[in-house]
């Protein structure tokens, strides 16, 4: 069984880091801490656990950080080396977990957060007593090596791995029949763009704006628009086809990036002064996740607003005053877990697995590579924007080393 | 010799590549055989006496009105509106010829002992002028004697306090205008007429009002209605804008008009092969293009427009007249046609112009995609008597590398209407559902009064100045331009001129015919 796995060495990821700021992010090829290997099938740590062979499994942005080692030095104690990546997963039981009403092939999505229940840790902390696992505070701690996610723990296995993973039975979701897999392994990027609605303050009736719109952004977007009820949604996206699938997605005006603030400024018909706007959006999600980024939320969002932090950040040189001076909230989300929409509590993934139907959200699979041709398909996703793609996955239903050509984007499957 | 008057040339085999205008640069093309090409008038010989002229036309007024000096007494409010930096394009050398008139103005009101005197530039909704323009539209000696004290005005279009409403028209329309003039005894309004459109009622009844008046002439329905617009009898803005004037007449607002009208001479010794035939340049003429072209194509964009928007043009005055509105614009009309009327047979399938760097609303500033547009669009095509030069369903080929660039003092309501509005609709009847949001849009209002900026609705204005033409073509090809910025402007872009004339041909037909407009130095072509 071949898998991809990264291996701790620090050398390598600081080779990864100069590389890909030379040659692009997904580039870091040979010097980078990625490897094709043959990887042994995950043992189940319980008999709570499945073992579940992937299908697709999507390339992220965290993933690419990590390849290309520019991840926060943050995560170095979440995570367990080394550990094969891929936590957005459509895949096929091969055991069921016991106790589960899922039987051996049945096609799931996994939901990746490792959070007590998981790990055998009684009793849960106060947040996974709450079902709130992207909150667990003991992502490091357990029967199984520390990792915040499937995808970044030892013990798990990953999606970029035809030796499949493991999962917890409560980290485990049915894909209806209808549903195909494209679609299906947008669930978990969708949950997060729910959970990152669902989290923010009330937009109803508010100006929103959105900065970004690679797939997370343009998964905000739709969120927003099918789950919350903004007065008008603004979306700043640097490539055209971005702005195209933000405009199908429910944005009210999808700009250049740049031009976002002047959007915003006049939706809000604010003015402007010391590179702010006077007023500005209610709420700003940030789906980038820059220094740049998060200047820019700040310039735009107005005051006692809230900045939503959906890209994953790093290191960040940003002056602090504008957020201080305007009251400004700055909130990071993460993951997902139980939401309260419209009053009702529901598991993120449900909610996201209707979206995704619903917005027939697998069109933004723009590109599938064999594990083979990993080095091709990192790079096709860091430069997905300009090479006109959104969301690049690997394809684990074949090994045939082939590759489907990129798609439209934005043409409906 | 006198100078010789306009000229259509028929393209053959011997004559040699035309110049096109392309921005901040040049190109000449091959025209097809039987293309034809049409030159603007030689430059008219100037008045041999410029101040003596202005003197006699304030002492000989035309129309019912009485001479200057007798308009003039103590203690009367006087007030001398002049024509802001969109006239003359170029700018002309100095002295510029308002300052010609308006020191011949002062010297009579000082004579008469007359202490209330203000002066305003008549800018309507367009950018605040800069110390350097007004200096170098007035004179020193003028601006240091008004602006210190706070008497050199730039008319405020969003002065609640500074504006007076007169009253409507029989049409409904309102006529508001500035509270100073409208008060004084006597207003003193200074033209620069360089095209026909200029002058006339709409001095006053556009210059010096706000945009609750403008707003019933500036709009896609009577700019339609406006063929040209700049032939008044036959322009619905000019109309509106005379029922206006008239308007403001009868509530005793007094006038005293003076017009002045300038030579084709437009551009300096170094440029002037531009005032040339190409068949007619010299060896001295062909080194100074090259010259130019490898010297254009060596600097950063910044610096060619910076090198482009230093050239002042050597205009000489042609005409002054001064007195009562009509009778005075009449006049004016009749030496603007002498100067710059060409006749022409007939209109063609294609009508081919390369556009300068510079339009009335780019002067020292950045000429962006939608002043482009305006500049083809609304005032060259516009530049016809009787009939357009294009027939209908035929097409237009601009020249221009159209950037994507924006001046962001000064246009910033523009940046806002390409990416929000033409990307919505370029159709110049839909936008006007986003005029109002623009239009009263605080923080285009606060950079218009305070800052350098046009007012937040001048795209919209520079839009439906290309509305007549949009109606009436059957499609609109950019050659050299930025392709996203023209296709956002609902125009297609083209390599070459070949390129171009291949894709007309989809639109009217194999073997089109073509004419060139060959401008500037401008020309209005009377089409029969």
């Amino acid at each position: 069984m071949s898998g991809l796995v990264v291996e701790r060495s620090l050398p390598r990821f600081a080779a990864a880091r100069a590389w890909s700021s030379l040659r692009g992010s997904g580039r870091a090829g040979e010097v980078g801490p990625l490897r094709l290997a043959d990887v042994p099938t995950p043992s189940p740590p319980g008999p709570d656990w499945a073992l579940v062979r992937p299908r697709l499994a999507g390339i992220c942005g965290s993933d690419l950080a990590t390849v290309d080692g520019r991840s926060s030095r943050y995560f170095e104690d979440l995570v367990s080396f080394p550990f094969v990546p891929g936590h957005e997963v459509v895949g096929i039981l091969e055991t069921a977990p016991a106790g589960s009403a899922l039987a051996p092939g049945t096609r799931v999505v996994v939901e990746p957060v490792i959070g007590c229940l998981p790990r055998g840790l009684e009793p849960p902390c106060p947040a996974c007593a709450e079902r709130d696992v992207g909150a667990c505070q003991h992502v490091a701690f357990g029967r199984i090596a520390p990792g915040l996610q499937i995808g970044y723990c030892r013990d798990t296995g990953g999606g970029w791995s035809t030796a499949g993973l493991v999962a917890h039975a409560s980290q485990l979701h049915p894909v209806p029949e209808t549903m195909d897999d494209e679609t299906a392994v947008l669930v978990e990027p969708t949950a997060c763009a729910v959970h990152a609605v669902a989290q923010a303050p009330a937009t109803s009736g508010e100006v929103v704006a959105v900065l970004g719109a690679g797939t997370l952004g343009l998964l905000v977007v739709a969120a927003l628009r099918h789950l919350a009820d903004p007065g008008t949604l603004l979306v700043g996206a640097r490539y055209p086809h971005q702005r195209r699938l933000a405009s199908e997605l429910g944005a009210d005006l999808a700009v250049p990036e740049d031009q976002l603030p002047r959007s915003v400024r006049r939706a809000t018909g604010s003015l402007a002064a010391a590179g702010a706007l006077s007023g500005g959006a209610a709420v700003v999600f940030d789906c980038v996740g820059s220094a740049a980024s998060l200047r820019a939320a700040l310039g735009m969002v107005r005051p006692r607003g809230t900045v939503v932090l959906v890209g994953m950040p790093g290191p960040a040189t940003v002056d602090l005053a504008p957020l201080w001076h305007r009251q400004v909230v700055l909130q990071g989300v993460y993951a997902y877990g139980l939401e309260h929409l419209q009053g009702e509590p529901r598991r993120t993934f449900e909610v996201a697995l209707e979206l995704a139907a619903r917005c027939r959200l697998g069109r933004l699979v723009s590109a599938a590579y064999p594990l083979e041709r990993f080095e091709a398909a990192l790079a096709h996703a860091g430069q997905a924007g300009r090479r006109g793609a959104v969301k690049v996955v690997f394809d684990l239903r074949s090994r045939r080393p082939s590759s489907r050509p990129a798609p439209d984007p934005g043409a409906p499957r | 010799m006198s100078p010789r008057p306009g000229y259509v040339l028929d393209v053959d085999r011997s004559t040699p590549p035309v110049l096109f205008w392309h921005g901040e640069g040049f190109r000449l093309e091959r025209l097809p055989e039987g293309s034809r090409v049409i030159y603007p008038p030689e430059p008219l010989p100037p008045l041999p006496d410029p101040i003596g002229a202005i003197r006699r036309a304030l002492e000989e007024p035309l129309g019912d009105s009485q001479p200057l000096r007798s308009l003039l007494r103590p203690g009367m409010r006087l007030t001398i509106c002049f024509d802001d930096v969109s006239l003359p394009l170029p700018p002309m050398r100095r002295p510029d010829v308002r300052q010609l008139v308006i020191e011949q103005v002062l010297d009579l009101a000082a004579e008469a002992g007359v202490d209330d005197v203000c002066l305003i530039a008549a800018l309507a909704l367009h950018r605040r002028m800069t110390e350097a323009e007004l200096r170098h539209a007035l004179g020193d000696r003028v601006y240091d004697a008004f602006a210190p004290q706070g008497l050199l005005l730039q008319h405020d279009a969003e002065d609640p306090d500074g504006l007076v409403h007169l009253g409507r028209t029989d049409l409904g329309e309102d006529v508001e205008i500035s509270k100073r003039a409208a008060t004084s005894d006597l207003v003193v309004y200074v033209n620069i007429n360089l095209v026909p459109m200029d002058g006339g009622h709409k001095s006053v009844a556009t210059g010096l009002a706000s945009y609750r008046s403008l707003r019933h002439h500036h709009n896609a329905r009577t700019l339609r209605h406006s063929r040209s617009f700049m032939d008044k009898d036959h322009s619905e803005l000019h109309s509106s804008n005379w029922r206006m004037g008239r308007l403001i007449a009868a509530c005793g607002v007094r006038i005293f008009q003076i017009e002045t009208t300038l030579n084709n001479d437009a551009f300096p010794a170094q440029l002037r092969f531009l005032q040339r035939r190409e068949w007619e340049w010299t060896a001295q003429d062909r080194a100074t293009y090259l010259a130019t072209q490898a010297a254009l194509r060596r600097l950063p964009d910044g610096l060619r427009r910076s090198v482009f928007h230093q050239v002042t043009a050597p205009y000489r005055l042609t005409s002054v007249q001064a007195g009562e509105v009509e009778a005075v614009h009449d006049e004016t009309l009749r030496h603007v046609y002498a100067q710059q009327l060409v006749e022409v047979e007939g209109q063609s399938d294609v009508l081919t112009m390369g556009l300068p760097y510079i339009c009335p609303y780019n002067v020292n500033s950045i000429m962006n995609p939608i002043l482009v547009a305006c500049l083809g669009l609304g005032y060259l095509f516009n530049m016809y008597r009787g009939r357009p030069l294009v027939r209908e369903g035929g097409v237009l080929i601009l020249s221009h590398p159209t950037p994507r660039s924006f001046h962001p003092a000064h246009h910033p309501s523009y940046i806002d209407f390409f990416e929000e509005v033409l990307a919505e609709t370029t159709d110049p009847g839909e936008i006007g559902k986003y005029e109002e949001a623009y239009a009263t849009d605080p923080w285009y209002v606060h950079l218009y009064r305070t800052g350098n900026a046009y007012h937040g609705v001048h795209p919209f204005y520079m839009w439906y100045w290309c509305a007549h033409a949009l109606e009436h073509l059957g499609g609109v090809i950019v050659v050299g331009g930025d392709p996203a910025a023209v296709r956002r402007l609902g125009f297609k872009p083209a390599s070459t001129l070949a390129d171009a004339l291949e894709m007309a041909a989809d639109v009217v037909g194999p073997s089109p015919s073509v004419t060139h407009l060959h401008a500037p130095p401008l020309l209005m072509a009377d089409v029969r």
